[in-house]
């Protein structure tokens, strides 16, 4: 019963992964922690293969849609190591809580802006 | 060629950079894919539609997760097994919403996002 709902919650990252082009690891983890019994280390580790598997199909298939400008992608993706450093160097220096609630207010302001432009008349 | 485009162009490999930092930062801080940076910021800097901005950001995850998940794999963290039989079903899901996502309008897009960006502040906010 538990790989059942394990089944479907990943289903569901799949799809959130189609729509919104994210890789579904919000969902995976909890999936992964909760129905299949792992660690939230092997959880989190587990998730970036998922991502990885998911991530792919879903470029190949954007792809095809056209909407996929590759150039950008690999300049983003082959530059994102520097970060990992930098937030590795900011985890350590800044306490977890004040993060979580500082990005948490950046997500916010982002949705914002988002649901604005949505609702906004086309030009 | 001329000083306009090259201007131009070298403002937009820093944005590219900035993003990527971005996105390889927050995932690495808070184990949310990178996704939920690159996409927002695609639109808003890059004046990408929507649905170029998703399409991009999946290409783009493949690469980061790639490297997360090979560093991940080295201290044995990875269940391939599990990671590959789950990723049967992630794919039928990422098959169907990249199709569902042709079908609606872009701008439907977008706030799904917002949506997606509520659930992730929930999630940070509640301890």
């Amino acid at each position: 019963m538990d790989e059942l709902f394990a089944v479907l919650i990943a289903a569901a990252g799949g799809l959130a992964g189609g729509l919104v082009g994210v890789g579904g690891g919000v969902l995976f983890v909890p999936a992964l922690t909760i129905f299949i019994g792992l660690s939230q280390v092997e959880a989190e580790s587990t998730s970036l293969l998922m991502i990885v598997v998911v991530a792919l199909v879903g470029a190949a298939r954007q792809s095809g849609y056209g909407n996929l400008n590759l150039r950008d992608a690999v300049a983003i993706g082959v530059l994102s190591p520097l970060g990992v450093i930098a937030g590795v160097v900011v985890a350590n220096e800044v306490p977890q809580r004040a993060l979580e609630l500082s990005f948490a207010a950046l997500v916010l302001f982002v949705a914002y802006g988002l649901t604005k432009r949505a609702l906004t008349p086309q030009p | 060629m001329d000083a306009e485009r090259a201007v131009e162009d070298r403002t937009r490999i820093w944005k590219l950079a900035a993003i990527g930092s971005l996105a390889g930062a927050f995932s690495g801080l808070f184990g949310v894919g990178g996704g939920t940076v690159i996409v927002p910021l695609l639109i808003f800097w890059l004046a990408y539609s929507e649905r170029l901005a998703t399409g991009t950001s999946l290409a783009a995850i493949v690469l980061i997760g790639l490297l997360g998940a090979l560093a991940q794999g080295i201290y044995g963290n990875v269940h391939v097994g599990t990671g590959l039989l789950l990723s049967i079903p992630a794919i039928a899901g990422v098959v169907a919403g990249t199709a569902i996502q042709q079908r609606i309008p872009q701008r439907a897009v977008s706030l799904l996002f917002a949506a997606l960006l509520v659930a992730v502040a929930i999630e940070l906010i509640v301890p």
